[in-house]
């Protein structure tokens, strides 16, 4: 196990990695608040670069959030597609199923949902609400099952069909928004008519906090219950663990690999539902400003465990948040996306702290 | 449809496939490492921004083209140290260079959205070729970077499989340990065609902003980065095959836009814009059944991180 013992040239390391036998606990805590730190410290070099004050910046973004109680409402609302798409993303990487897709089954769940809202305008409330969940979840899951097929058929690099599949799903709500669904009156605009009243799922008074909130929390609550208590769910992890065990151990991956992708994609269809029904009230371009990746993100620094989920997503819509809030003031909107890519970054470059032991020189001499 | 719309549709066919090709060659480099990058639409853009902003200050498209590389290659870097040296997940890591790259091109940019490049590239006509009947206003008729391909593949080809560091990269993506136990530098080596990889992504980004368009937009590849990860599979991660794959989506971009103007057929422009990306997803289901029938295939040691201790 130490270094010296290779054969071949090998010139003395500055250091050495000692594999831990347990993953560290203290440093998966550690690791991501110091990511977000170095993130935020990266984004002010890039801020300072371009001629803004990065203290000023952050502030004034922190004060978008915290300092007023629209921030802080709308920080919950701006959670909630985060956290469904994240706990559907987190479901499908739990099994090493590498679901891109999760903005494709956003607009093709909100896409679902719409159709049902703008074709039967006329149902009441209590029949048009769960038509349109069933019609979100129908049309997410669709949408991921798609490349599923290929996947479980023929291992077809699911990374790249989920992500094509994306932009198809963009272009076909375009398509809707400025062709046979665009509203009327919308004064050219890219969008459809507003949905009917029943067609609006309830808020919390005075904000735009709407049902989706507890869609999301029942979505993380019966993800645990799945992936700890249920057989489906044993069979998720092992899966995830070592595909061979698992195939040894008689476990069905294709199959499996259409279930998982078709839970995934429902869940962040459902997030697409809650978007059209709980804030625009209609269909409209744009409807995700990439929701779908941020959850990656989310996902992954959350360690998929889905009430961590939960958490870290108020901490990235507070981040969108804010990121608004400053945009007036002529920061770019890209600065939001540049940090989250950068707390990815330092979470993945960290992750081998929580693996590993850091030695400095060789161990031979101690 | 008369001859001069094909050949003009095949000469755009080519240069559409230009920035693909880039982007697929240096994604063949670093695959036949052994490290799989998925940031290549991040190291497009990366290199599409600095290009253009550098050809914008200096007038210079040729010194943008190079600070292209550079910083495309420094993102490959980061990529680099994170899954090599770091052992991150390549999936992931290739995604965070992805979404990085995607902010941090529009963050870049934001001034330079719609404005003019004083200075792009420009067709040359090669003397003499650009005058044979047919070829030569397909091939011979481009800018300097279309030609620089021409080049590169043929190259490439001759050192992947004609030259002792070729087999050297080729033995480091396959069986790394075996490498390893010949002497090879697997570490090292991976580290040098992952940057390089980067840096031909940022060329084909450059290509993008510098000749293609020539201007910067937000998220100006769309998804052009992607297609060619797609591509590497389809050409069996072989660079004369990414070629001809290259002018396959090209093709399907330009055609779109002549069938559009030559025929007025009334398809929602959507659905042409939907195009590529089926095309992609049909191609690799194809191309995935291919290698699952023939038995070749991606790199041995493709996405696994090299551990000395755990051969």
């Amino acid at each position: 196990m130490v270094g010296s013992s290779l054969p071949g040239p090998a010139p003395a390391p500055l250091f050495t990695w000692e594999k831990r036998l347990e993953p560290s606990r203290v440093m998966a805590v550690i690791v991501p608040v110091i990511a977000v730190i170095l993130a935020l410290g990266v984004g002010a070099i890039f801020l300072a670069a371009t001629g803004f004050n990065p203290l000023k910046v952050y502030q004034s973004m922190l004060y978008g959030v915290i300092g007023s109680k629209y921030g802080l409402s709308e920080t919950v609302v701006k959670a909630i597609p985060l956290m469904l798409a994240g706990l559907g993303v987190s479901v499908a990487f739990r099994m090493l199923l590498w679901n891109i897709g999760a903005e494709g089954q956003f607009y093709m769940g909100a896409f679902g949902a719409s159709f049902v809202a703008l074709t039967f305008p006329n149902l009441p409330a209590y029949i048009m609400l769960p038509a349109m969940f069933v019609a979100g979840i129908a049309m997410g899951g669709l949408w991921a099952v798609l490349p599923a097929l290929p996947k479980a058929r023929w291992g077809v690099n699911e990374v790249i069909t989920t992500l094509m599949l994306n932009y198809v799903a963009i272009l076909w709500v375009d398509y809707q928004v400025y062709g046979p669904w665009k509203d009327p009156k919308g004064f050219n605009f890219p969008l459809t008519a507003p949905f009917s009243k029943a067609a609006i799922l309830p808020t919390i008074a005075g904000t735009r906090i709407h049902l989706g909130l507890i869609f999301a929390l029942l979505a993380a609550i019966m993800l645990t219950i799945i992936l700890w208590r249920t057989r489906w769910g044993y069979e998720i992890r092992v899966i995830g663990e070592s595909p061979r065990a698992a195939r040894y151990a008689g476990i069905k991956i294709e199959r499996n690999i259409i279930l998982v992708m078709l839970l995934s994609g429902a869940l962040a269809g459902l997030a697409g539902m809650s978007e059209v029904a709980g804030i625009t009230h209609r269909l409209q371009h744009g409807i995700s400003p990439g929701y779908g990746y941020t959850a990656i993100i989310i996902a992954w620094l959350a360690k998929l465990h889905p009430a961590t989920i939960i958490l870290v997503s108020f901490l990235f819509s507070g981040l969108i948040v804010g990121g608004y809030s400053v945009q007036t003031s002529g920061v770019p909107a890209a600065t939001v996306s540049m940090l989250q890519g950068a707390i990815l970054f330092f979470v993945l470059g960290g992750e081998i702290l929580t693996r590993y032991r850091l030695h400095f020189g060789r161990k031979e001499g101690k | 449809m008369e001859n001069s719309v094909w050949i003009a549709t095949l000469a755009a066919a080519i240069t559409a496939g230009t920035p693909i090709l880039y982007a697929a060659l240096g994604e063949i480099l670093a695959e036949r490492a052994g490290v799989l990058n998925l940031g290549v639409e991040g190291m497009m853009l990366v290199g599409a921004v600095t290009g253009f902003m550098v050809a914008v200050r200096t007038g210079n498209p040729w010194l943008g083209f190079l600070v292209a590389l550079l910083a495309a290659g420094l993102m490959a870097a980061i990529f680099a140290f994170l899954t090599i040296t770091l052992r991150a997940n390549q999936v992931v890591t290739g995604l965070a260079l992805t979404m990085f790259g995607t902010g941090l091109s529009g963050f870049l940019g934001k001034p330079y959205v719609g404005i003019p490049l004083p200075l792009s590239f420009k067709p040359v006509a090669i003397p003499f070729l650009a005058d044979i009947p047919l070829i030569g206003p397909v091939l011979f008729r481009h800018d300097p970077l279309v030609y620089l391909t021409y080049v590169l593949v043929p190259l490439l080809w001759y050192y992947f499989y004609r030259t002792r560091p070729g087999l050297n990269l080729r033995a480091v993506g396959e069986n790394p340990a075996a490498a390893d136990a010949l002497g090879v530098n697997v570490f090292a080596l991976r580290y040098i065609y992952v940057i390089i990889g980067g840096m031909l992504a940022g060329a084909g980004g450059a290509f993008l902003s510098l000749a293609y368009a020539p201007s910067w937009l937000e998220n100006m590849t769309a998804g052009r980065g992607w297609i060619a990860v797609a591509l590497v599979i389809f050409a069996v991660w072989d660079p004369v095959k990414a070629l001809l794959g290259s002018y396959l989506f090209g093709g399907v971009d330009a055609l779109t836009y002549t069938l559009q103007a030559a025929t007025k057929i009334a398809v929602p422009s959507f659905f042409l814009k939907m195009l590529p990306y089926i095309l992609t997803l049909v191609v690799l289901i194809i191309a995935t059944r291919q290698t699952l029938v023939k038995h070749i295939g991606a790199p041995g040691a493709l996405s696994i991180p090299y551990d000395r201790e755990e051969r």
